[in-house]
C-alpha cells in the first residue's frame, strides 16, 4: 500500500518537474479524448502544439501566440498575487470586461478627433474600470467579511450583462445598421492599439505584460509587500505577528489583479477584437487561472504557462478547421491540465513511500 | 500470572531519523496506577498511541487478559476495553457534551438515556457536568471531565490518561486524583503519562521510566525519591539558572485596566487586567492554557488592538501601535505556538528570520529586501542558540520542536528588545534545550531589558520570575513577589474563587 | 405597464418550481461543507449533470431515467474532486475551479449534438382533486414529482443532521477532522461519502434545468445556478430549512425578473427611494433588536438617508424608466452579492475543519 510522508521541505525539484509532468499526462490522456471522438491522436497533438510553430502556415500562427498570450499572462499575473496570499479572484472575467468597457468608452467619446493623449487616456480607464470591479470584492471582503471568490465571479455575470447593455445602447455604433456592437476601434487611428512591429503581433498589450512580470518578479523577490504577501498566503497568524496588515494586502492583491485584468480587456478591445460587442469574452479571466497554476504562481513560470495555453487556443482553432475537432474538446484539454497538475502538486510536499506492512484485523 | 492485564514486549516504532520506541516491555496489572515517566520526546505518547491503535507498532506484540491484541485502530482498541484521555483534547467545540460523548461510543443509547447516564456517572465519580452545553464554552477542566466520562461509560480495563494535568489547576489536580483512585479501586488499570514526578509519587503504584524510546528504569514511585525518578528521566544533570534580585529599575511596561475582547470566537476576553513591568525584571504569568494567555501576548504584540492609554511603554501610549511599529520602539514578542504563528512553517530560517527583524535589524531599506543580511541574523541565531539544523535555508518546518523554539527565541533575544513577551517559552522543549532558553531570557533581564514570560509550568515560572501573577478566566491577580510562594498559594491563585469551592468537594 | 398579466397564483407556483435547482444544489453543497469539505465545483457538477440527464432522457425517451442519470453523472464528476482533495491532498479551492472549468468543457463536448432537441416531457404528478383547490392546488399540488423530491432531499438532511448517529459523525468530521480521527472514524471515506451526495444532488438540480425549466440543451445553461447556490449554503448559516428559504427568495427574484421581463414593464423612479427607506428601516430595526449597539450617529445618518429617499419619492413621483432587460437579468447575481454581505458578519455557524485539507500525520 502507498503511504503520504510529509516532506521535511518542499522539493524544488517537483516544482520545476509537476508542470511538464502535468502538461505529457495531459497530452496522453487529451489524445486518449481524441481517439474517442474518433480522431487520429497523434495527428491531433501534433496539430495543436507543432502547426502553430513550425508548421506551413506558421508564419501567420506565431504572431498570434503572442496576440492570445499577452491578455492571459497580464491577467495570470495579477491572479497569482492575490492566489499567493490566499485571495481568490476569480471574476477577473468581470474585470476584463469592464475594463474593456471603460477603455471603449474613454476612446469613443473623443471620436473622432485625433490626438496622441487618447490611448494612454484609455489605458487609464481600462485600469480603472478593471480595479473598480475588483474593488469591489475587495472593500466588501475588508469592511464585512464577506467571501472574494463569490462576489468577484457573481460580477462577472454583471459584467456580461453590462456588456450586453452597452453594446445594443449606450456604446452602440450609430452607423452600424442597428447591429449591436460598437465603432470598430481598429478604424480610429489613435484608439487603435497597434502592432509596434508589423506582423509579428507585438502589439502594447505585450509590452504590459512584459512590465507587469517584470515588476511582479521584483516584488516577490525584493520587495517587502511581496514578502507579506507570501507570508499570509502561507501562515495568515505569522503574518499578523510580523505585522501585515491583512487588509492592506485584500486590497493591494485584488487591486492588482483588477488593474491587470481591465488593462489586458483594454488592449484587447483596442486592438485585436477591435470593438465592444456581445461575445467581445472569450474566456481569457477563467483560462488565466490554470496559466496562473500551471506557471506555479510564478510571473516567469506564467509565462512559459500562457505561451502553452495559446498554444492549445491557437492550434485547437487549426484542429477544429481541419481535423473537425470540437472547441469544447480544448476546453476539456485545458480543464484536464488542471486537474493533472493539482493532482500531482501532492509530489512537492508529499514523498510516497510504498510499504508492504501486512494488516492485521 | 494471572494479574496482568496488558503486557507489552519489545515494541519497535521507527519514524525516518527517529527511534521512537525501541523495544518498549511493559506490564500492567489489575487495577494498578501505572505510570509512564519520560522528558518530552522520550516516546510515551507514541507508545500510548500504539495501545490506542492510533499507530502500528513496526516490531513486537502486545497481549491483553493474555491474547494477542494488536487494534488495528481506536475503535477495536475501545472495544477490547481501552479509553484514553488524550492531552490536547479530542472534543468538538460546536457540539454538545452529550454529543461529544456519543461519538466517542460504540452503541450509544438513545441521547435521553445518555443524558441521564452522563449526569448519573459525572455526580457518582465526583466530577459535575452537564450534558446539554456547547463544549466551546467550557473551561479545559470542565472539557477533560468530557474525556474521561466518555471514556468511563464505555466501563474500560485500562484507562490511558496522556498528560492530564499540564491544564488543571492544583486543586483540580486534586479532585482528578481523588476520581483516578476510585476508578482504579473498582479494577480499572490506569496507564499515567507525565513527566511530573511528584505527582507520579502521590499516585502511582508502579513506574516505566523511558528515555529517547528506551525503557530505562522501573521503580516503585512511594519508596522512590523524586531526585533518582529524575536521573533516570533526564540521564545527565541539568544547569539550573540562578534568579536574580529582585529589580529597581524604572517602570517600562505598564498595562492599566485592560479589557478587550478575543478575536476568536471560542477565545478568552480579557477583563481588566493591570500590572507593570521594570527594567531587569521578569515577571511571570501562570494560569491553565485557554484562560487568556493568546489573547494577552496577542494585546503586548500590538496583533490585537485594544482601547487608548491602556498599555504603556516608558509612560508613553502604545495601543496604536501595530506588531511593526512596536518592535522598532523595543516590544517584542515570541508566541506559544512555534508553526503557523511564531513562524512561517513553509519558509526558510532566512525568511523566517526576516518575519520578525526586518524592521530592528535594518533587513530592508525602503522597502527593499537585504537577503544577504538577512542570512547572516539567521545564521547568528542559529549559531548562538545551537540550533539543530544544516543551515538557514531549510524550512522551518523541518526543525524539531525544541530547536524551532531556540531559533524562535532567539530572534527576539538577538534583537535587543526592551521588553520580551514570551508565551510557553519550553512547552514541548527537552530539558536541556529548556534550561539554555531560560538562561537566554536570564541574560537579557541582566542587561536591562524587561521580561513578560507566560507559562503553564509553575516549577519554571517560579526558577526565572522575579513577580508571578496568575491569569484565571481573563483575569489577573495582582502580581507578588516570587520569593515565599508556595504551591497551595499559586494554587489558590490561579483557581480563583471557582475551584476553592471545587477543593472542598 | 401590464402588470395584470401576472398572475400571483401562477407565479407563485413557478417561484417554488424556479427555486428547485438551486435548492438541490445548495443543500448537497451543504452536506458536502458540513462534513468540512468546500467543493466549488457546484457550477460545474451541475451542467454535467445537465448534459448527463439531458442525452440519456433523449435516448431513452424518459426524463426518469435521464434524472438518475444526471445524478449519476454529477456524482462521477464529483469524485474527481474526492480524489483531488481526498486522496492527493490539493486545495479545495482550485480543485473545485477545476472542476468547475473542466466540468463546463466536457459538458460542451458532450452536449454538441444534442442542442436544438427537445427532451421528452416530465408528466405533472396528478393529485385528482387536491389540485382543483382554488388558490393553495397549484400552488402545493400539480408539480412535477422532482420538485417533492427536493423537499423530501431536504426534510431528510435535516432529519439525518439532528438525529441519526451517521449525521452526527458527520458533523463531528466537519467541526473537528483531527478529534474524529483520534476517535477512530474514517475521515476521508465520510467525506468522499458526503462529496459523492453533494455531486449528485448538483447533478439532479442541473438536469432539473435542461429537462423541465428550459428545456432544451444549450452550452453553459446553468448560468451561475451553481455559485448562487454556494452562497446560499452561507445565508442558510448550513442550516437545511434556511436552504430550502434562500432557495425560494432567490427562485422568487428569478422568476419575478423573468416575468417583468416578459410584460415590459416600466420602472417607477420613485420605487428607488421607496426601497432606500424600507433598507433603511430594516437594518436600523435589525441592529435594535439583535445587533450590538451602533453610536447615535449611525442611527443618524440611517435618518438621513431615508429622509433623503422621502424627497426623492416625492421629486420623481411619476417618472418612470423602461427596464432594460440586462439589468433585470443582474438582479439575481446582485442580490447574491447583497445577501452575502448582510449575513457576512455571523461566521461562528460555519464548520470548524472548513476548507482544511486532512492528512493523518502521526
Amino acid at each position: 500500500m502507498i503511504q503520504l510522508e510529509l516532506r521535511p521541505q518542499p522539493s524544488a525539484t517537483m516544482a520545476y518537474a509537476t508542470p511538464i509532468l502535468a502538461v505529457v499526462l495531459t497530452m496522453i490522456f487529451g489524445g486518449l479524448l481524441f481517439a474517442l471522438l474518433g480522431k487520429d491522436p497523434l495527428q491531433a497533438i501534433i496539430t495543436i502544439f507543432w502547426e502553430p510553430i513550425f508548421g506551413e502556415h506558421s508564419f501567420y500562427y506565431r504572431p498570434q501566440l503572442l496576440v492570445k498570450g499577452a491578455p492571459l499572462v497580464l491577467i495570470a499575473v495579477g491572479l497569482a498575487v492575490g492566489f499567493k496570499a490566499g485571495i481568490w479572484n476569480i471574476g477577473a472575467e468581470g474585470q476584463y470586461i469592464v475594463g474593456a468597457i471603460c477603455a471603449a468608452a474613454m476612446g469613443l467619446a473623443f471620436y473622432p478627433t485625433e490626438s496622441i493623449f487618447i490611448f494612454p487616456l484609455m489605458v487609464l480607464a481600462g485600469a480603472f474600470g478593471g480595479l473598480v470591479w475588483a474593488m469591489i470584492p475587495g472593500v466588501l471582503k475588508v469592511k464585512f467579511g464577506t467571501n472574494e471568490i463569490l462576489v468577484s465571479l457573481m460580477l462577472v455575470y454583471v459584467a456580461e450583462q453590462l456588456l450586453a447593455s452597452v453594446s445594443l445602447g449606450l456604446l452602440k455604433n450609430p452607423e452600424g445598421f442597428g447591429f449591436p456592437g460598437s465603432r470598430n476601434l481598429q478604424q480610429y487611428a489613435s484608439a487603435h492599439n497597434t502592432e509596434i512591429i508589423a506582423n509579428t503581433g507585438m502589439h502594447w498589450g505585450v509590452v504590459a505584460a512584459l512590465i507587469a512580470v517584470i515588476f511582479s518578479h521584483v516584488l516577490f523577490t525584493r520587495h517587502r509587500l511581496g514578502f507579506a504577501i507570501r507570508v499570509t498566503g502561507e501562515a495568515p497568524r505569522a503574518a499578523r505577528f510580523g505585522g501585515v496588515n491583512p487588509s492592506q494586502i485584500i486590497l493591494f492583491c485584488l487591486g492588482m489583479s483588477g488593474v491587470l485584468a481591465g488593462l489586458a480587456g483594454m488592449f484587447e478591445v483596442a486592438g485585436p477584437a477591435g470593438q465592444i460587442s456581445i461575445d467581445f469574452n472569450v474566456g481569457y479571466g477563467f483560462t488565466a487561472i490554470i496559466v496562473a497554476f500551471l506557471g506555479r504562481l510564478n510571473p516567469i513560470g506564467i509565462v512559459f504557462a500562457s505561451l502553452l495555453m495559446a498554444l492549445t487556443y491557437i492550434g485547437g482553432d487549426i484542429a477544429q478547421s481541419q481535423l473537425g475537432l470540437p472547441a469544447a474538446a480544448i476546453q476539456v484539454f485545458q480543464g484536464m491540465l488542471l486537474f493533472f497538475l493539482l493532482a500531482l502538486d501532492l509530489l512537492t510536499n508529499y514523498r510516497l513511500r510504498i510499504s508492504n506492512v501486512e494488516r492485521k484485523s | 500470572m494471572t494479574s496482568t492485564l496488558l503486557e507489552l514486549s519489545n515494541l519497535t516504532k521507527v519514524y525516518p531519523g527517529v527511534v521512537a520506541n525501541d523495544a518498549v516491555c511493559v506490564s500492567i496489572s489489575f487495577g494498578e496506577i501505572h505510570a509512564i515517566l519520560g522528558e518530552n520526546g522520550a516516546g510515551k505518547s507514541t507508545l500510548v498511541k500504539m495501545i490506542y491503535g492510533l499507530i502500528k507498532p513496526d516490531a513486537g506484540t502486545m497481549q491483553m487478559f493474555g491474547d494477542e491484541f494488536a487494534p488495528s485502530d481506536p475503535r477495536t482498541a475501545r472495544a477490547a476495553g481501552v479509553g484514553m484521555v488524550f492531552q490536547h483534547f479530542s472534543l468538538f467545540n460546536a457540539l454538545t457534551v452529550a454529543e461529544n460523548i456519543a461519538l466517542g461510543m460504540e452503541n450509544p443509547p438513545p441521547m435521553r438515556t445518555l443524558t441521564t447516564r452522563i449526569r448519573e456517572v459525572s455526580k457518582s465519580y465526583g466530577l459535575p457536568l452537564s450534558p446539554d452545553r456547547i463544549v466551546g464554552d467550557l473551561s479545559a477542566g470542565e472539557q477533560q471531565r468530557v474525556e474521561i466520562i466518555r471514556c468511563l461509560l464505555q466501563e474500560p480495563k485500562l484507562l490511558i490518561m496522556d498528560e492530564p494535568t499540564s491544564v488543571l489547576t492544583p486543586q483540580e489536580v486534586k479532585i482528578l486524583f481523588k476520581t483516578l483512585r476510585k476508578i482504579s479501586a473498582e479494577g480499572t488499570a490506569i496507564l499515567y503519562i507525565s513527566h511530573k514526578l511528584e505527582e507520579i509519587r502521590s499516585l502511582c503504584s508502579a513506574a516505566t521510566i523511558l528515555r529517547r524510546g528506551k525503557v530505562v528504569g522501573t521503580c516503585v514511585p512511594k519508596i522512590t525519591s523524586a531526585r533518582d525518578m529524575a536521573e533516570l528521566m533526564v540521564g545527565d544533570k541539568l544547569a539550573i539558572p540562578k534568579g536574580n534580585t529582585s529589580p529597581t529599575g524604572t517602570v517600562i511596561l505598564s498595562v492599566t485596566s485592560l479589557s478587550v475582547r478575543s478575536s476568536s470566537p471560542f477565545g478568552m476576553e480579557l477583563k481588566d487586567i493591570t500590572f507593570e513591568v521594570r527594567a531587569g525584571e521578569v515577571l511571570g504569568i501562570g494560569g491553565v492554557a485557554g484562560n487568556g494567555q493568546d489573547e494577552l501576548l496577542a494585546v503586548l504584540s500590538g496583533e490585537l488592538m485594544c482601547r487608548s492609554s491602556m498599555v504603556n511603554f516608558k509612560n508613553v501610549d502604545v495601543t496604536k501601535l501595530g506588531p511593526e511599529a512596536r518592535r522598532q520602539i523595543g516590544i517584542l514578542a515570541a508566541p506559544e505556538e512555534r508553526l503557523g504563528h511564531a513562524s512561517v512553517p513553509g519558509m526558510s530560517l532566512t525568511e523566517n528570520a526576516m518575519l520578525t527583524g526586518a524592521t530592528r535589524e535594518k533587513l530592508s531599506n525602503r522597502g527593499i529586501l537585504n537577503w544577504h543580511k538577512t542570512r547572516a541574523f539567521a545564521e547568528r541565531i542559529i549559531k548562538d542558540f545551537d540550533v539543530r539544523t544544516p543551515g538557514p535555508e531549510n524550512a522551518a518546518r523541518s526543525l524539531s520542536g525544541g530547536n524551532l523554539q531556540k531559533f524562535v527565541i532567539g530572534r527576539e533575544v538577538l534583537q535587543k528588545p526592551e521588553v520580551l513577551v514570551v508565551n510557553q517559552p519550553t512547552w514541548g522543549v527537552d530539558a536541556a534545550a529548556a534550561a539554555d532558553i531560560r538562561q537566554a531570557l536570564l541574560d537579557l533581564t541582566a542587561s536591562g531589558s524587561a521580561l513578560v514570560v507566560i507559562s503553564q509550568d509553575l516549577d519554571e515560572l517560579m526558577e526565572i520570575s522575579d513577580n508571578f501573577a496568575a491569569l484565571n478566566e481573563g483575569r489577573l491577580s495582582t502580581p507578588v513577589a516570587t520569593q515565599g510562594l508556595d504551591v497551595e498559594k499559586i494554587g489558590l491563585m490561579l483557581g480563583g474563587a471557582h475551584s476553592t469551592e471545587m477543593a472542598n468537594v | 405597464m401590464d402588470l395584470s398579466a401576472i398572475n400571483p397564483i401562477l407565479l407563485i407556483a413557478a417561484m417554488i418550481a424556479a427555486s428547485t435547482p438551486i435548492l438541490l444544489a445548495a443543500i448537497g453543497e451543504l452536506v458536502v461543507e458540513r462534513a468540512g469539505v468546500l467543493n466549488l465545483g457546484v457550477e460545474g457538477m451541475m451542467i454535467t449533470g445537465a448534459v448527463c440527464g439531458f442525452i440519456i432522457a433523449v435516448n431513452t425517451g424518459s426524463p426518469l431515467v435521464g434524472f438518475i442519470a444526471a445524478a449519476l453523472g454529477g456524482a462521477l464528476l464529483s469524485f474527481l474532486f474526492a480524489f483531488l482533495t481526498q486522496v492527493t491532498l490539493a486545495n479545495q479551492v482550485a480543485s473545485g475551479l477545476a472542476l468547475t472549468l473542466f466540468g463546463l468543457g466536457l459538458s460542451a463536448l458532450m452536449g454538441q449534438s444534442y442542442v436544438g432537441i427537445k427532451p421528452p416531457q416530465m408528466v405533472d404528478t396528478q393529485m385528482g382533486f387536491l389540485s382543483d383547490i382554488p388558490i393553495f392546488g397549484p400552488i402545493i399540488f400539480g408539480h412535477n414529482i422532482i420538485i417533492y423530491l427536493g423537499l423530501l432531499i431536504v426534510a431528510g438532511t435535516w432529519a439525518t443532521l439532528k438525529f441519526t448517529r451517521a449525521g452526527l459523525v458527520l458533523r463531528a468530521v466537519g467541526e473537528n477532522h483531527d478529534a474524529a480521527h483520534a476517535l477512530g472514524y474514517k475521515v476521508k471515506r465520510i467525506r468522499t461519502l458526503a462529496i459523492l451526495f453533494g455531486g449528485a444532488c448538483a447533478g439532479l438540480g442541473g438536469a432539473y434545468i435542461s429537462l423541465i425549466r428550459v428545456p432544451q440543451w444549450t452550452e453553459g445553461m446553468t448560468a451561475g445556478v451553481g455559485w448562487i447556490a454556494l452562497a446560499l449554503v452561507v445565508f442558510a448559516s448550513w442550516k437545511p430549512w434556511r436552504v430550502l428559504l434562500g432557495a425560494y427568495l432567490f427562485g422568487g427574484i428569478t422568476q419575478v425578473q423573468l416575468n417583468l421581463q416578459a410584460a415590459g414593464v416600466v420602472f417607477p423612479v420613485s420605487s428607488i427611494g421607496i426601497t432606500i427607506i424600507i433598507i433603511c428601516v430594516i437594518i436600523a430595526s435589525w441592529n435594535l433588536i439583535f445587533a450590538k449597539k451602533k453610536s447615535r450617529q449611525y442611527y443618524f445618518w440611517l435618518l438621513f438617508l431615508s429622509i433623503a429617499g422621502v424627497f426623492f419619492t416625492i421629486f420623481f413621483q411619476g417618472a418612470t424608466v423602461p427596464f432594460k432587460v440586462e439589468y433585470l437579468a443582474m438582479s439575481p447575481y446582485l442580490m447574491t452579492i447583497i445577501v452575502l454581505v448582510i449575513l457576512s458578519a455571523d461566521k461562528s455557524r460555519a464548520p470548524g475543519s472548513l476548507g482544511r485539507a486532512f492528512h493523518a500525520s502521526q
